[in-house]
């Protein structure tokens, strides 16, 4: 089970960086076919929020793949 | 065993927890289920659907925020204490709802006017942020361990309620301004959208006065007097790698699917009907009214049945039947409210024509409205504005507005169907607060679990029926292209939750 873990590890990151990377794409096309305020704020909105999570999931998948989710903390002790 | 007073104490807790937070969730919505009327009152009026974006976005802007919200917030109450920190957000949150309804419209102030209203959202989405987590928070250190799930469950319900309550206060609005019907619409989207905002003010005035009576939790009251408290609980939830990884694992693993489940089914499903398939105003609304009342037992049955076999298969089931149901259960609301199949039944369809005369401004107003009544029952009604000048001109109204009406079987079937996506929320959410509760320790609990949960059900769900909209205008031969968004996140969450979340319950969360 452990061994699955680390290898979505993988997956996790590589899915990270290609799913924002489709996400910029698609708002540079949406913005370039309809070059309004409207569009501009609503795809720079979602690039914007995006990017501190997709940071958040690449480093979900880099603990993975490393193996900080074999054990869970079963107390407070193991947190702080 | 719990003593008596153990009992009373708790059942006061949760009653001053969760009417505080039903009102605050009350306050949040009505500005989402207003969206139309706003954009009318506060944007440029050019094109209706970039009016409707406008206020969308304005809608997402009040859920971008509350992560920023959770941060602030929960490190006042990880420093200063539960009790005045989501005090302190009860009373922005109400002062800013409140102050809503008090902008005059673009017409009179310009773009000051949706600046404005920009900026008290942002303080609504703030508020938001840090008052959910100060409640679960609150209510599960005063919980007895093998109650937990039940206990905060009962503040599980508060969102689901706020927006009950704020549906209904909105139609009983919008049906008592006027002895005639269509003049009480006509003065409710003139100036009485603006009366369940003013509303506000009394309920959170009456829930600050519960709150200022209870007392701080008893765990932080311990950690205090030991001068335990954290020093940076915003530096020891993201910067310790062991706290950050539950950060993110409550994230990814639980909240982003739950919250993308929980606006698909009462949101977006409210959208879709109103918006996509057409369904009258008032019957959109009273469908999902009676979904919700039906639903919402199961929030406290799914909470309760968390504390027996576990939080996690909970959540999963509801996110699993999200995602394998979600697009039948859209198909078939298409075919209820449909009529192509179904022929004119000419007996009883007719036109109504009313002439609003003349009142000094040159112009009448005759109003066309065409029943058409089809064999199936639908009642398809179409309104037709025409201006009538003086001069004998007449400018007709530049897009007729139609709107479906079901018969009874119809209706209860679309509340069944409703009913069935309320379900989902209600097993993904139900359990969550206490699952949240126990993945973190005391001293930087109200921080810790705000984050994920704010992220989750803020950016990923309240995006949803933003970006389900969007996705239905980018592409328009597929009525459910908007679906896949909370499909596929919820599918991801739902892997990641199997594979890397425990089932396990952490009984001691007084550490």
């Amino acid at each position: 089970m452990n061994s699955i873990k680390k290898f979505f590890g993988i997956i996790w990151m590589l899915l990270g960086v290609g799913t924002y990377g489709i996400l910029v794409k698609t708002a540079l096309t949406q913005i370039s076919i309809k070059p309004t305020t409207d569009t501009i704020v609503q795809w720079s909105i979602f690039v914007i929020i995006f990017l501190p999570i997709t940071i958040g999931f690449l480093i979900f998948g880099w603990l993975a793949f490393k193996g900080a989710y074999d054990h869970l903390p079963s107390s407070s002790d193991e947190i702080v | 065993m719990q003593s008596i007073s153990e009992k009373k104490l708790i059942r006061k807790v949760i009653f001053a927890s969760s009417v505080g937070t039903l009102i605050e969730w009350y306050d949040f919505y009505i500005f989402g289920s207003l969206a139309p009327i706003i954009a009318s009152q506060f944007f440029p009026k050019t094109n209706p659907t970039a009016a409707l974006l406008s206020t969308l976005a304005t809608f997402a802007a009040g859920f971008i925020v509350r992560p920023f919200g959770a941060l602030v917030f929960g490190r006042l109450g990880d420093k200063v204490g539960r009790k005045y920190t989501f005090l302190l957000t009860l009373v922005l949150m109400g002062g800013s709802t409140f102050a809503i309804g008090l902008i005059p419209g673009y017409e009179k102030i310009g773009f000051l006017a949706p600046m404005l209203v920009l900026l008290l959202r942002l303080i609504q989405g703030l508020a938001l942020g840090g008052e959910y987590g100060g409640a679960a928070t609150y209510v599960a250190e005063h919980a007895p361990s093998n109650r937990r799930g039940y206990f905060t469950s009962w503040i599980q319900t508060t969102a689901t309620l706020g927006l009950l309550l704020s549906l209904g206060i909105i139609l009983i609005t919008r049906k008592s301004l006027a002895t005639d019907p269509s003049d009480s619409i006509r003065v409710f989207e003139d100036w009485g959208w603006r009366i369940p905002f003013w509303f506000s003010v009394i309920l959170v005035g009456m829930s600050i006065y519960i709150r200022l009576k209870m007392h701080e939790s008893p765990m932080f009251t311990k950690l205090k007097a030991e001068g335990k408290t954290s020093v940076n609980p915003i530096k020891e939830s993201l910067m310790h790698k062991a706290n950050l990884k539950m950060v993110l694992l409550a994230l990814f693993g639980a909240t982003m699917g739950q919250g993308v489940v929980w606006y698909t089914g009462q949101f977006y499903a409210q959208t879709f009907m109103e918006n996509t398939i057409k369904i009258d105003f008032e019957q959109t609304r009273t469908i999902l009214i009676c979904a919700i009342v039906v639903a919402t037992p199961l929030f406290i049955f799914f909470g309760n049945l968390s504390d027996k076999i576990g939080r996690k298969w909970i959540i999963m089931v509801g996110l699993l039947s999200a995602v394998v149901l979600y697009r039948p259960i859209y198909h078939q609301m298409i075919s209820v409210a449909s009529v192509t199949d179904s022929q004119v039944d000419n007996s009883k369809s007719h036109i109504d024509r009313v002439l609003k005369p003349n009142t000094g401004n040159g112009y009448s107003l005759q109003n066309t409205t065409t029943f058409t009544v089809y064999e199936n029952g639908i009642t398809e009604k179409k309104i037709h504005v025409d201006t009538l000048y003086s001069s004998g001109i007449e400018k007709p109204q530049l897009a007729d507005k139609v709107s479906k009406e079901l018969p009874t079987n119809r209706y209860w079937m679309m509340v069944a169907l409703i009913f069935l996506q309320i379900l989902f929320v209600t097993m993904s959410y139900g359990p969550i607060a206490a699952f949240l509760v126990e993945l973190f320790p005391t001293k930087i609990r109200y921080t810790s679990m705000s984050l994920p949960y704010h992220l989750g059900n803020g950016v990923f769900g309240g995006l949803t029926p933003f970006i389900a909209v969007l996705l239905g205008t980018m592409y328009t031969g597929d009525l459910l292209v908007g679906l896949w968004y909370p499909i596929i996140i919820a599918g991801f969450c739902l892997l990641i939750g199997s594979l890397y979340l425990s089932n396990k319950t952490d009984n001691n969360v007084n550490d």
